[in-house]
């Protein structure tokens, strides 16, 4: 690396001393980072006896040898036409899932949103708004936490119990989560930015639903397009996770080679899946600069 | 005066604007279909695929949209009461729940170290860097990030065994991916100005490293690793359904063997945690942005 040449010191005075000389040769604050480097590890120590955390048994032999003996058979990768039609089937399951999943979500979202969403109000126009007003859309406000906030490999475990093995828990398991997800973040999304035009029409004498469509959802259609699209990238994420539990689709033929201890078809399974990811990434990047 | 436009004849008018915004007032409203809009055919495309998916997954409607249905789910959430609140259960619970924010932690902080260090490589910290591990480290880092931390954690079974280590490193590899990311689109955006100061006085790439560009990044890198932290408590709840230690373990074993006081009592302490963090995260974010 070219060390620039500094100024020449002016004449008449002594050349000044080089900046670095009188600089510390140690770091000024060694002292303070080993101490808080020495704090974090003795803070961690109890983390690490709660987790069992001995990564030493990763390397016992007898662990080793399984974990050589998975990892080597990863490779030929199974690619006979029935283990690649089969694959194909599930992936398509697993996308399947997402959109149905996402479409109810929809269904279930849509209107809980605009329930919740405050610039809706006609009380709210003249003042505060009124009680039973506020109170339902606190109502429904709580209930789109909850749903939200169950884990949806919870919900389809409870589904899987109810309505039995199959893609119909998973898509209600991700219909409930996401409706929750959207349904919040719809109206946040309704309730920022400029509420003037849509406070105009109501002044006027329109309907709430007229409001919303010819007021609101022009200006932020494109922002709650966006969010829904992004949603279903995370629903064909979280669709393979559902299959663990049964719920069909690339997670449940990845279970099964597993427990077979079938490296070569996890292999396929995963390179399939990674690929999928990379798509609906792609695609979701796309439709995203396409709407804003 | 003799072409002016009828209503019934509009068609030169019409043919005057040829594709503006707003429909001319008088006529009808546009085909709903037209080869050359891009919306349509995507809209055309999206509803193929929401038909398609309904139509291919054989739904069971019956199973839940049944008056029979709706009696079982009754009786199924019926079971679930009294929850088991016994002292020794709880205790089991709550060293469960301990389990879980320690396999959360742990892998977080793991995962941001690891993190670092590949987004070193990953990132081109100055405009002289060739930086030639650049695209090789971030298609780790997806890989990383594409397998998410439940199938980590069933690979890691195999290598690690049953109990929270396998969670732990789970989290730990997937965190790592998305943090990675982060953390190099940070030090790429870090201002270039002190890197190049001490650069121009012929200081060696790993000080400049050390005492001009990590210093600017840290709180960005610290608020990333708590965001990350706050995902990873509610992944690490549900992770142990393959096993992978913590409540989601005992939730898939009482389950499994129809505990249903039990598993009410454990799907309760999920969702008071899950509720919990939330509550928390609200409130400092709020602390911290006003």
């Amino acid at each position: 690396m070219p060390v620039h040449a500094l100024p020449s010191p002016p004449p008449g005075r002594p050349p000044a001393r080089d900046a670095l000389a009188d600089a510390p040769r140690r770091d000024p604050a060694f002292v303070a980072r080993v101490f808080w480097l020495s704090l974090a590890l003795v803070l961690l120590w109890p983390l690490g006896v709660a987790t069992e955390f001995r990564p030493w048994v990763l390397w016992a032999p007898e662990n080793r040898q399984v974990s050589a003996d998975f990892v080597a058979s990863f490779w030929p990768l199974v690619l006979d036409p029935e283990f690649l039609q089969l694959v194909a089937r599930e992936t398509w399951r697993t996308v399947a899932m997402a959109t149905a999943g996402v479409t109810l979500a929809l269904v279930l979202a849509v209107p809980l949103s605009l329930m919740a969403a405050r610039v809706l109000s006609l009380s709210a126009l003249s003042g505060r708004m009124a009680r039973g007003p506020a109170v339902l859309r606190w109502a429904v406000r709580a209930l789109l936490i909850v749903l939200r906030s169950v884990p949806e490999l919870v919900w389809a475990l409870v589904f899987v119990r109810v309505v039995g093995l199959g893609p119909t828990a998973g898509v209600l398991a991700i219909a409930l989560t996401y409706g929750g997800m959207l349904g919040k973040v719809y109206a946040e999304i309704l309730e920022s930015g400029e509420g003037h035009a849509t406070q105009t029409l109501l002044r006027n004498g329109s309907g709430r639903l007229q409001a919303f469509v010819y007021a609101l959802l022009p200006g932020h259609a494109a922002e709650l397009a966006s969010y829904t699209v992004y949603r279903w990238e995370c629903a064909i994420r979280s669709s393979v996770v559902l299959g663990f539990v049964g719920a069909g689709g690339l997670g449940q033929q990845l279970d099964n080679s597993m427990k077979m201890f079938n490296g070569g078809e996890v292999a396929t399974l995963l390179l399939v899946f990674i690929a999928l990811v990379a798509l609906a990434d792609r695609v979701s990047a796309w439709l995203r600069k396409a709407l804003a | 005066m003799k072409h002016r436009p009828t209503p019934d004849a509009p068609a030169p008018l019409a043919r005057a604007y040829p594709r503006e915004a707003a429909n001319p007032p008088w006529k009808l409203p546009p085909p709903l279909f037209d080869a050359r809009c891009r919306a349509c055919w995507f809209t055309a495309a999206l509803l193929v695929l929401v038909v398609a998916s309904f139509v291919s997954l054989d739904l069971d409607w019956q199973a839940f949209a049944s008056l029979e249905a709706a009696r079982s789910m009754g009786r199924f959430v019926a079971e679930f009461f009294p929850p088991d609140l016994s002292p020794a259960f709880v205790q089991k619970v709550a060293w469960a729940a301990w389990e879980t924010l320690a396999m959360s932690a742990l892998g977080t902080v793991l995962a941001a170290a690891l993190g670092l260090a590949l987004a070193v490589p990953a990132s081109r910290l100055s405009p002289r860097d060739v930086a030639w591990l650049r695209s090789p480290t971030r298609w780790l880092l997806n890989v990383l990030r594409a397998i998410p931390e439940l199938v980590w954690a069933a690979l890691l079974l195999i290598s690690a065994g049953l109990g929270p280590m396998a969670g732990t490193l789970a989290l730990a590899l997937h965190t790592s991916g998305v943090l990675g990311r982060l953390f190099a689109e940070a030090l790429e955006n870090a201002p270039a100005g002190p890197g190049d100061a001490l650069r121009t006085q012929g200081v060696g790439p790993l000080r400049v490293f050390a005492y001009a560009t990590l210093p600017q990044v840290l709180p960005q890198l610290m608020s990333y690793t708590l965001y990350r932290w706050e995902n990873n408590i509610r992944a690490a709840a549900v992770m142990g359904v393959v096993g992978a230690g913590g409540l989601g373990q005992l939730l898939s074993f009482h389950m499994g063997l129809f505990h249903m006081h039990k598993t009410a009592t454990l799907l309760g302490a999920m969702l008071l945690m899950v509720a919990c963090v939330d509550a928390l995260s609200f409130a400092l974010r709020r602390v911290l942005t006003r």
